[in-house]
């Protein structure tokens, strides 16, 4: 069971249209270890995370995540999934501690969590405000709360930091850095700092998978050609 | 259910705190009926004549309505907030339809008295009983076809008018039902009972589809 | 040749005979109504054309239902191309109706007939679904969403046509039918034989359009497989699926 890699993904291929988002691309993740998905915008990353995700199915290839095949077990395994996205998915009228009861209801979370999670965030005392009123660092960290309300064994990080001050960061890091002990899968517009968290890095250009191996072994001729 | 619930208080609560949707549907409703005495430059309605001015009236301003249904889904991720939930996609139909009704239901509740205060005939007392069992199933209708529609028309470009185009054809069988089932009621002289055979086909109407939308809905959710 | 190019010469052989052979019969066969003088004729072009398209929007709504089970975009075309046949066709029942409306009793509408009623709404329904289709952008989505409108819009035809039915009772039932339903011999023959010529061009124009959109497709692919993406322009918005 240890031995089950986290991620399997075979030929993943994933078209929108005629346009090819993803394609065939291969990468296995270990249980517990951080992959660091690169790439500059329109490779593929935000297409791979959201079929990661199983908020899109695959079109061709397998993926099978936490053991689960997609998009067969997609319901299955989604409970253990979590998922920071590019929008915090709050809704802007209703306050923190609103918003995130309403997710954890929606997953049988009870309101103890919430509570827990508000506090260590820093956002307990912010709680009762609408999110509209709220600086982008903040809605940020409630982003982060609503994604580990569950405990997730895998979390999807697309530019996690983003909007966060070193202190806020700092907070946040026991729900989704290494010490959480979930499997990761991060995106981040700074590839450096992608690469310092990383166990496995997977470069992604025009959809196609164009590194696949340990940070070390990426050059910084390599690294420039996935930008470039 | 238990998620059905869940986003229905979600919608609820949202209604209350920005409390956009329901005053402009009342608002919508009441200008109306000014309207509706101006353009036929009568003081007074009943009837069949009634009967439709109503139905009529409660039909276009559930327009407004539906066209808001999924706007903060949209516009504020929640759809992939609900998707990325181990829940039952259906749930979201349920959800939705039900808020609609609840909106719809506030509607009437300040509407109908209006319409009996600003243009109907005959009072309106007597006749209210009645006119309930025609309301809600017309509500019903609204609430499946509004939700499925509005559904559809939000991940289109032309989202606020794709919406009415669609979801008026459709409505036009309950929109007939309704307005033959509440022309009786609202005549001079009344039993005060709504014809069951127009009450039968809404309810036929609201069978069909409330159990087509429910099969048809996961399709539109998924990717 | 695709499959759907098979046999298409033949059915469309076979759509000439038996529309060369209603036309004969209509015009020099079929006995003049006692009540309508000739202009009763266009009964034999207005059901036809009415009933068809009918059929045609419910099977669009059954391809519908098939593309949504399988997945495979292969119904999503069929569909399409049912649903925008029996818009054509239905718009061309319409017109007759109208025309027949005003011949027979002067006025070119009639609420009092219930099929020509009931028509109209149906055609205003599904005149939404090119606006439907074409604004949706990404042809996953727009093929989804078109089957589950057909699904609806299908169920609605037959719904709709017995509520419009039944909210006319009291109308006088000025019907653009015959003398009761029943066809006297000769009517009837002629009848079914223009029914059928219509069904057969249907179905004729349905595989014909489905040909030229599959050989389309197909080009396409090959294009793309042989001289890669760039070779092949976009195809831009489109209602139609590709």
């Amino acid at each position: 069971m240890a031995d089950t890699p986290a991620i399997e993904l075979r030929g993943l291929t994933r078209h929108f249209g005629e346009r090819t988002a993803l394609r065939d691309v291969s990468v296995q993740v270990a249980a517990g270890a951080t992959l660091a998905v690169l790439g500059r915008n329109g490779a593929g990353k935000s297409t791979l995370l959201r079929i990661l995700a199983t908020l899109l199915r695959p079109h061709s290839g397998d993926a099978i995540i936490l053991g689960e095949p997609l998009p067969r077990r997609a319901f299955a395994v989604r409970a253990r999934i979590g998922f920071v996205a590019h929008e915090p998915l709050l809704y802007r009228d209703l306050n923190g501690r609103e918003n995130l009861r309403y997710h954890a209801r929606l997953r049988g979370i009870d309101d103890g969590r919430v509570e827990r999670l508000l506090a260590a965030a820093g956002m307990d005392g912010r709680a009762e405000e609408p999110v509209r009123l709220l600086s982008q660092g903040m809605v940020q960290r409630l982003a982060v709360c609503r994604a580990v309300l569950h405990e997730p064994e895998l979390l999807l990080l697309d530019e996690p930091r983003a909007n966060l001050d070193p202190a806020a960061s700092e907070l946040l890091e026991p729900l989704i850095g290494r010490a959480a002990g979930a499997t990761r899968v991060l995106t981040s517009h700074d590839p450096q700092a992608a690469l310092a968290e990383a166990d496995l890095v997977l470069g992604l250009k025009d959809g196609r998978a164009v590194f696949v191996g340990e940070p070390g072994q990426l050059s910084g001729a390599a690294l420039k050609d996935l930008y470039a | 259910m238990r998620t059905a619930l869940t986003v229905l208080r979600k919608d609820l609560l949202l209604e209350l705190r920005a409390m956009e949707t329901v005053p402009a549907m009342v608002l919508f409703a009441i200008v109306t009926f000014v309207i509706f005495h101006f353009g036929l430059n009568r003081a007074t309605i009943e009837g069949q004549l009634a009967a439709g001015v109503l139905t009529v009236t409660l039909l276009f301003a559930s327009m407004l309505g539906i066209n808001r249904l999924f706007v903060a889904e949209r516009e504020q991720g929640g759809f992939d907030a609900f998707l990325l939930a181990p829940v039952d996609r259906s749930a979201l139909l349920v959800a939705k339809a039900a808020a609609l009704f609840t909106f719809l239901v506030v509607l009437e509740l300040v509407a109908v008295p209006a319409f009996g205060l600003l243009l109907l005939g005959p009072p309106l007392g007597p006749r209210l009983l009645g006119l309930i069992p025609v309301l809600a199933l017309a509500d019903l209708a609204l609430a499946v076809i509004g939700t499925l529609v509005s559904a559809i028309a939000i991940q289109t470009r032309a989202r606020d008018l794709l919406g009415p185009v669609i979801g008026l054809p459709l409505l036009i069988p309950a929109l007939i039902a309704t307005a033959r089932g509440t022309g009786p009621l609202l005549a001079a002289h009344t039993s005060g009972s709504p014809p069951g055979k127009w009450l039968a086909i809404l309810a036929l109407y609201d069978a069909v589809f409330a159990l087509l939308a429910y099969a048809l809905f996961d399709f539109l959710l998924e990717d | 040749m695709s499959i759907y190019g098979r046999g298409l010469r033949g059915l469309a052989i076979v759509t000439v005979v038996t529309i060369s052979t209603a036309l004969v019969l209509v015009f020099f066969y079929a006995p003049l109504d006692a009540d309508q003088g000739f202009i009763q004729k266009i009964f034999y072009i207005h059901v036809p054309l009415a009933i068809v398209s009918l059929c045609g929007f419910v099977l669009g709504g059954l391809f519908g239902a098939g593309h949504l089970r399988t997945g495979e975009r292969k119904w999503d075309m069929r569909s399409y191309v049912a649903i925008h046949m029996a818009l054509i066709f239905g718009v061309g029942g319409l017109i007759t109706g109208s025309t027949w409306a005003k011949a027979s009793w002067g006025h070119w509408w009639e609420w009092g007939d219930p099929t020509l009623v009931s028509f109209l709404i149906v055609l205003l329904l599904f005149a939404t679904y090119q606006p439907l289709r074409f604004s949706i952008e990404d042809p996953e989505r727009q093929s989804r969403y078109a089957s589950v409108f057909a699904v609806v819009a299908g169920a609605f035809v037959p719904m709709n046509f017995i509520v419009v039915r039944l909210s006319q009772e009291f109308v006088h039932p000025r019907v653009l039918t015959l003398t009761g339903g029943n066809l006297p011999g000769p009517m009837r023959l002629t009848f079914v034989v223009s029914l059928a010529g219509i069904a057969l061009l249907y179905a004729t124009l349905w595989k014909y359009e489905m040909a030229a959109k599959n050989a389309r497709g197909q080009a396409r692919a090959l294009r793309r497989a042989l001289l890669g993406d760039d070779a092949v322009r976009p195809l831009g918005r489109s209602a139609a699926p590709s």
